[in-house]
């Protein structure tokens, strides 16, 4: 109706990214885009190469060429503390947390206040801080184990801690790498629960195996195979590509 | 620091230099190569390296008294024997000590390297006491004594290339041993990933022990040479090891050919260096520049892509 | 500025009252001048220790070239009181009066230029802190900004502090060489080398020393001693929560190696000299095993390393030699293999929970509080 329209700008656009690893190319000129209020899953065989693209993501990995951009800033060009201040949060595949550490420690230290050296030695555990802590502690299903060690939780505790820190350091993007893996059948229905809450008001990049997990939260499905998209769109779309059936079937 | 020196003379420098460093060159290759072992493909720190290669040095002179007083006829070939039992005798050590100590701190590697600094102060003290602490000597036999003329101007010691030529014959063997042969593969497999050779039917635990023992055992091999170029003494593998150990991370832990040729740069240098100004001096500018270059290129200079 | 929690908990309290004991009630009341020198120079090992428990036991940074630090720090005061003991009047009978007499030795006729500001103590003072500081610093930018951590590390820094001993026994017209400084007699023109001087620098180190261990538990308790333990474990976890791991591991290298050089310049004081063969390897990995003995999470262990370990040597090494040697490489080993936390971890471990129970025990058939029988000159975490 107006005469300039302009697009939506993406969140995150991935524009031809490579990374070659000694000649393998894991991810290989891959482009795709993450709206605002998005909840991306990928999936994809084992080795596709999907931890590797959040790697690239989140600074992890170093790209070979191609861009990342998150809000019009270039990505492969900052260190990972500087991607993550931008406001991109990562969960890894295997929990980790810090296990010599309270929760309510593993909680304060992701708390985004404080990050520099002298800032952390200036650093006060206030009620701002106690409060936010207690509040996501709460959702992750551990208020009253707040002075536990972490080396004392059990798997699924240790994975929903992980999700804690990346929510009190509320991202604008949240990635997470096989957040229900490895969890018992009840822990599985508690982060699903756990996980559609955190979910709104930010983008989410999420990779999954559970099938019914992902029809749930999926807004749009990306496969990714042999570090390059497959098929892209909706769930039932990509469910009924026949390439995609090709790859899960033909393996 | 050339400027009083004719293009001939700077020439004669370097060759003669050169030979010079050649003889260093070879004690670093072989020590480093036990070490580029143990450390590059285990990730142990041995600290105690250089004591395993005093016992070596200890064996060949062991071995050469006992030529002179029970064999002299076979005198001159003694030290192929000393060799084999230095290699044996620092071997079985090695595997002794993975047993005790090592394998108990695969997962904690600044541990290790303490644990084998406190066994290096042991095994000192042991060949203080048993030894002496004064320094001993080996008697070559004649044969290696003399020199080649090679041109008019340049002449090379025999026990010279006969260690270079050892050296090389060794480095062979080992790169044949590690990159070619089934246990080679395994060692690299259980580098690579424990738990995944254990479930396909790789003894682990031999294949540490045997790698550790085969790394003190070059470090013996390399103390037999070493008694060519220089007396033994309680104390005299100490002074190797952090220039070894140099040698090794210059090269880029993981890799043989590195390991060579940064102990080919290494030695090279600080020979060069050593004409020029006094040697301390030019081990401190050798020294400085490696770890310069290291702090610009941590990886090493020949460093593979590894995934962390 | 200290937050909610307590800056000691009770164990902790318990380990600074009895250590403040002995050191300023017990030791100086027991023993002589000569022994109580002793002490104070194991004492300035317990400043090293201390670093490295917040570099080494707390970052997982493991330096085996605090001897480097340690070695700066005591050659700027010795620097100081060299000069101060070579002035014109004393060194008349050399050919160039006035300078060092190992220059003179070393046919060097006026004095360097680096030992020219070393006439002010002002300036020696600062020395002392910034030059090992910014050694450290970058040292520490250079490794850690590229990631280099653990062992190589640990061997890049033995080989600096190898770098570090040949120079300075190379260069004798400059530093003294193999025999280093010595002969140091004043301060400011009051004299160091008398008992009642002695009895004075003893207690001036121990209240450093104590103001050393305040900022050690400070650091600890803050935000900052947390992300160290968080880095030593889940290095990129850290990273991934936005904190540049690099600049926390070079503030606690830093921190160490302020401390271990504050433990060097009260080393040329109390001792009253300074030599190469306390900045080389086998003193910095002697060091670690003060620290690893006492325990690397703990602050007061460390300061108990420095000195059991060091009584142990001299009582071995003057009635035993050989088995100082034996003993010394047995205990690097049974630390690490049995008791990775060292005498604080056996504390913990064994003792604290006895008196608990004693205490418990006692508290349940009188009724009477008896929390203040402390078992004194005991290690506490
Ligand atoms: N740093 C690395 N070095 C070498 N190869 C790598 C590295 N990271 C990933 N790869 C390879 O890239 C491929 C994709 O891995 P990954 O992204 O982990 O797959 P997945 O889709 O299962 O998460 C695999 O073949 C893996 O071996
Ligand atoms: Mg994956």
């Amino acid at each position: 109706m107006l005469i300039g329209h302009q697009p939506k700008p993406f969140l995150l656009a991935v524009e031809a990214l490579t990374v070659s690893f000694d000649g393998f190319k894991a991810v290989n000129n891959l482009s795709f885009y993450v709206e605002e209020n998005e909840i991306r899953v990928i999936i994809g065989p084992n080795g596709a190469g999907k931890t590797t693209v959040l790697d690239l993501i989140c600074g992890k990995t170093k790209a070979t060429s191609g861009s990342i951009q998150f809000r019009g800033k270039e990505l492969t060009k900052l260190k990972e503390n500087q991607i993550v201040q931008t406001g991109v949060g990562r969960k890894f595949q295997t929990p980790s947390v810090f296990e010599d550490l309270t929760v309510f420690e593993n909680l304060e230290i992701s708390y985004p206040r404080g990050r520099t050296v002298f800032g952390s030695l200036a650093f006060q555990r206030d009620d701002a801080v106690k409060q936010r802590v207690e509040e996501v502690a709460e959702m992750i299903f551990l208020k009253d184990r707040l002075d536990t060690y972490a080396d004392q939780l059990s798997h699924g505790q240790k994975q929903w801690l992980e999700i804690g820190m990346l929510l009190i350091q509320d991202p604008e993007l949240l990635m997470l790498d096989e957040p229900v893996a490895g969890m018992s059948v009840s822990e599985r229905a508690k982060t699903a629960e756990l996980l559609n809450r955190i979910i709104k008001d930010r983008s989410v990049l999420v990779i999954e195996h559970d099938m019914k997990f992902v029809e749930d939260i999926a807004h749009k499905v990306t496969v990714l195979h042999q570090g390059q998209i497959l098929s892209e769109g909706t769930m039932e779309k990509v469910k009924n590509d026949p390439k995609v059936i090709e790859v899960y079937l033909g393996h | 620091m050339f400027g009083d020196y004719s293009i001939g003379d700077l020439g004669s420098i370097f060759v003669m230099q050169g030979f010079a460093g050649l003889i260093l060159f070879s004690v670093y290759v072989l020590m480093a190569l036990g070490l580029a072992i143990i450390f590059g493909q285990m990730g142990v720190i041995n600290m105690a390296h250089g004591e395993f290669m005093i016992l070596g040095a200890y064996v060949t002179w062991m071995t050469s008294n006992a030529f002179q007083h029970y064999l002299p006829s076979l005198f001159s070939g003694y030290f192929f024997l000393a060799m084999l039992l230095a290699f044996l005798v620092s071997g079985a050590l090695g595997m002794l000590v993975e047993w005790v100590l090592i394998r108990h701190l695969y997962k904690r590697p600044l541990d290790t390297l303490l644990a084998t600094w406190g066994l290096s102060l042991i095994l000192q003290q042991t060949y203080r006491s048993v030894f002496g602490a004064r320094e001993v000597g080996v008697e070559l036999p004649q044969w290696m004594l003399g020199s080649l003329k090679v041109t008019d101007s340049i002449e090379v010691p025999i026990n010279g290339v006969f260690v270079m030529g050892l050296t090389v014959l060794i480095t062979v063997v080992v790169s044949y041993v590690l990159y070619k042969s089934r246990w080679g593969r395994q060692v690299r497999a259980v580098v690579q990933n424990r738990i995944m050779a254990g479930a396909v039917g790789i003894n682990t635990e031999k294949v540490d022990r045997y790698t550790f023992g085969l790394g003190c055992g070059i470090a013996g091999v390399a103390g037999s040479a070493f008694t060519m170029i220089g007396s033994t003494g309680p104390t005299s593998g100490q002074l190797y090891i952090v220039d070894t150990f140099l040698v090794v991370v210059f090269g880029g832990a993981a890799s043989l050919l590195g390991t060579i040729a940064s102990a080919f740069s290494i030695s090279q240098t600080q020979s060069t260096l050593e004409f020029f100004t006094s040697g301390s001096m030019a081990k401190v500018l050798t020294l400085l520049a490696v770890v310069g270059i290291l702090m610009l290129r941590p990886q090493g200079l020949f460093a593979l892509k590894v995934r962390k | 500025m200290i937050i909610n929690s307590r800056f000691f908990n009770r164990s902790e309290l318990i380990g600074f009252v009895a250590l403040a004991l002995v050191l300023l009630v017990i030791l100086p009341l027991s023993l002589d001048v000569f022994r109580l020198n002793l002490v104070a120079k194991y004492l300035t090992y317990a400043f090293v220790a201390i670093g490295l428990v917040l570099c080494w036991g707390y970052g997982g940074i493991l330096s085996l070239g605090q001897g480097v630090f340690f070695g700066l720090g005591g050659y700027c005061m010795a620097m100081f009181l060299k000069l101060e003991a070579s002035s014109v009047e004393n060194t008349k009978i050399q050919s160039t009066p006035g300078i060092p007499d190992f220059m003179d030795w070393n046919q060097i006729t006026a004095l360097p230029l680096f030992w020219q500001p070393f006439h002010s103590l002002t300036f020696t003072v600062l020395a002392i802190i910034l030059v090992p500081g910014l050694f450290a610093l970058i040292i520490g930018t250079a490794m850690f900004k590229r990631r280099v951590g653990g062992t190589y590390f640990a061997i890049i820094t033995q080989a600096v502090a190898a770098i570090l001993t040949i120079l300075i026994v190379g260069q004798q017209g400059y530093t003294g060489g193999i025999n280093g400084m010595t002969d140091l007699r004043t301060l400011k023109g009051w004299d160091i080398r008398p008992d009642h001087a002695k009895i004075v620098l003893y207690f001036f180190e121990v209240f450093l020393l104590f103001g050393c261990i305040f900022i050690a538990q400070f650091i600890r308790l803050t935000k900052l001693g947390r992300i160290l333990v968080a880095m030593r474990e889940q290095e990129d976890r850290v990273r991934f929560s936005g904190y540049s791991v690099a600049n926390f591991k070079i503030f606690a290298f830093c921190m160490a190696a302020i401390f271990a050089a504050i433990g060097g310049a009260m080393f040329a004081l109390n001792v009253g000299f300074m030599s190469p063969s306390f900045v080389g390897i086998v003193p910095s990995i002697e060091m670690v095993i003060y620290t690893a003995v006492g325990g690397r999470m703990s602050i007061f262990g460390a300061v108990w390393g420095a000195l059991l370990v060091n009584f142990a040597k001299t009582g071995l090494s003057e009635s035993f030699p050989q088995l100082w040697l034996f003993g010394l490489g047995a205990l690097f080993i049974a630390v690490v293999l049995a008791f990775p936390n060292g005498l604080s971890g056996i504390w913990a471990d064994y003792v604290q929970p006895r008196i608990d129970r004693l205490l418990a025990s006692r508290k349940s058939k009188s009724g009477a509080w008896a929390d203040n029988s402390v078992a004194d000159g005991a290690p506490a975490e």
